[in-house]
């Protein structure tokens, strides 16, 4: 068999070597089929095997991900999702025939519905579905393990939770996207990861071994020997090359030259920051707030942001901490809060519009800010800013709330308010903005700027932060910092992209924010700047 | 209640209705589905619920049919319940929903 040769976009740095695992929902036919009394049985004994695989799995996990399969076993546990299959059996159908076609017009219910919450729930569905079917065929499809490659169309968080990642392994998708939650979860975990490979068609021969470049995007199935020797001989190279990076992680980055560059980490969670020394970093650049808002399947009170936010500050001591506020519609809708089928979500009602239109949502995040502000240096930053009557009137609402705070004597100060920079038109007017900092954030402001979306595959060549026109916008904003005397920072992708740091540098940038696991790589990058 | 002869039919006991306005966000999706039906299992009373006072009925202890009526935020819930616990299986049905199952 000649080798495969598959080029997508990478979604999570790293390379990894590994037998493949195949991620299909085509569960391999059983070859015994019994009588109905038999077929009913082993169904009901693939669906209790089921459940009891996630149970085992809650142990393992935690917050949001309590919750999915919380809700899994309890559907799995009622009798009505097996109603119709059982009713099938009856009737002579084999069970794994009749539990696809029962789960399947369950999953169509969903995918029917018109709200966007309910769609979701068709994955969950998925999920279930899987699971059974592979019990009911005695593989064990449903179950990967974190030291190989999975290969699929598409991959549910909850499945990537379920494996040991520390051990290797990566992830090949077929479909997928760099932005989706299990692609942050791959980059916060280490593990590599490829996604938009296009169709994966095997004509019957799966794959047993492939090598995954995640950070070129490209997976070769069934290398030829040599290909894999070089392969592997660059992965040697490249963990040499890690190990040595970990080892400087610790202290301050400079460039060859001398010029000392501030390092920040980017995080979504108080998680991400578990057993992180913070002396790798000299703050946190990006806290997303989303997470908070998905992981309480609404609209989290002010007691509970307050708590989360107050946990990071502690971990940081006393390092400044840039918080954005809610940075929902685009890529990241949230129910019960963002406009559900708009049209062009990234040219919609998102980040501080949405804000500004729901001001009751805002002003509890903004009261849960001024609260933590007394607990560390946090400073406020509002996503997709594009004029400036947008920052003037989140900063009313801010002052409002932390005078309400104080008139009631509860503890609070009110931070620095900056603006991330990712609409072109705040790039070019950067200084008519009385923003406390800037923070480029370079995902957005390149997609804007080349008018190519980074989750569109047939565009992602037109989709590079390194074109001139979005550096020039970069360097403007540096400029324009400059000149009023605050801080710049950029918090995007390109920050951890180290073929762009001295790009990045040349645009007068001393600040860069990336995910704790590309700290060290920026380090070194950083270290080999010279002028 | 002074009858509560567990060999009776639950059709024995009247059966008592009332209605509640859905308030969490985003309806009532997974995790609520699963508060509320762990809770109606909790109780002997045969649970039902509908968006409309007329129904149709479904099963407040089947998670499966809890989420097919996908009853969105705003949507009044109708309650009705039978049986020799049915007062209290009423209430707390009533109070989780009121309160909007503890994430409003």
């Amino acid at each position: 068999m000649t080798e495969v040769h598959l080029t997508g976009r990478p979604a999570s740095p790293g390379l990894a070597i590994g037998p493949v695992t195949l991620l299909t929902a085509a569960v391999a036919d059983r070859s015994a089929v019994g009588d109905p009394t038999q077929e009913a049985s082993a169904l009901q004994a693939a669906i209790k095997a089921a459940a009891a695989d996630i149970t085992g799995l809650i142990a393992t996990v935690q917050g949001e991900a309590v919750d999915i399969l919380e809700f899994q076993v309890a559907m799995l546990e009622d009798d009505a999702l097996a109603e119709g299959a059982y009713d099938a059996i009856s009737a002579g159908i084999a069970a794994d025939h009749a539990w696809r076609s029962a789960l399947d017009a369950e999953i169509s219910g969903y995918r029917d519905a018109t709200d966007e919450y309910f769609r979701a729930r068709a994955a969950d569905l998925a999920d279930i579905r899987d699971r059974v079917l592979a019990h009911l065929s005695g593989t064990d499809t449903a179950r990967i393990f974190g030291d190989s490659i999975v290969a699929g169309e598409d991959i549910s968080p909850t499945i990537f939770l379920a494996a040991d990642w520390t051990r290797g392994g990566a992830i090949a998708l077929a479909a997928g996207s760099p932005s989706s939650h299990v692609a942050m979860l791959a980059r916060a975990r280490g593990a590599p990861m490829v996604v938009g490979l296009g169709p994966l068609s095997w004509n019957g021969h799966p794959p047993s071994l492939a090598l995954v470049d995640g950070d070129a995007g490209t997976v070769i199935f069934d290398p030829e020997p040599e290909t894999r020797r070089l392969f592997e001989h660059r992965m040697l190279a490249a963990n040499a090359a890690r190990a040595v990076a970990d080892a400087g992680r610790a202290g301050p980055a400079c460039t060859a030259d001398g010029r000392r560059i501030a390092v920040l980490l980017n995080i979504a969670a108080p998680e991400d920051l578990t057993g992180l020394d913070p002396a790798i970093c000299d703050g946190i650049g990006l806290v997303r707030t989303e997470f908070l808002f998905e992981a309480s399947h609404g609209l989290p009170d002010e007691d509970a942001q307050y708590a989360v936010y107050r946990r990071i500050l502690d971990w940081a001591e006393g390092r400044p901490v840039t918080i954005r506020t809610l940075d929902a519609g685009g890529d990241k809708p949230i129910a019960g809060l963002t406009i559900d089928g708009e049209r062009n979500p990234f040219l919609g009602l998102r980040g501080i519009r949405l804000s500004l239109a729901r001001p009751e949502v805002f002003r509890v995040q903004l009261r849960a800010l001024c609260r933590a502000a007394v607990h560390g240096t946090l400073k406020v930053m509002l996503p997709m800013v594009a004029v400036p009557s947008e920052l003037d009137g989140a900063g009313g609402m801010l002052d409002a709330e932390f005078a309400a705070l104080k008139a009631k004597g509860i503890a609070c100060a009110r931070p620095p308010l900056g603006i991330m920079v990712e609409v072109p038109a705040a790039a070019l007017r950067a200084e008519d903005f009385a923003a406390a900092f800037y923070s480029i954030g370079s995902n957005d402001l390149t997609q804007y700027t080349m008018a190519a979306a980074r989750d569109i595959g047939a565009v992602a060549d037109l989709n590079d932060t390194g074109n001139p026109a979005v550096l020039a916008l970069i360097a403007q904003t540096v400029e324009a910092g400059r000149k009023r005397g605050v801080e710049v920072s950029l918090c995007g992708d390109a920050a951890a992209d180290t073929r762009l740091t001295t790009a990045l540098l040349a645009t007068g940038l001393t600040t860069l924010s990336v995910s704790p696991i590309a700290v060290a790589r920026l380090k070194a990058a950083i270290a080999k700047v010279d002028a | 209640m002074h009858d509560v002869n567990a060999g009776r039919a639950a059709e024995a006991f009247a059966t008592l209705t009332a209605s509640a306005v859905l308030v969490n966000p985003v309806g009532l999706h997974a995790r609520p589905s699963v508060k509320l039906t762990q809770s109606a299992k909790g109780f002997a009373a045969r649970i039902e619920f509908a968006l409309a006072a007329d129904g149709p009925w479904t099963d407040a202890k089947s998670p499966v049919k809890v989420m097919r009526v996908k009853a969105p935020q705003g949507a009044t819930l109708h309650f009705r319940v039978t049986g020799p616990d049915g007062e209290a299986a009423l209430a707390a049905m009533l109070a989780l929903v009121r309160d909007g199952f503890g994430e409003a």
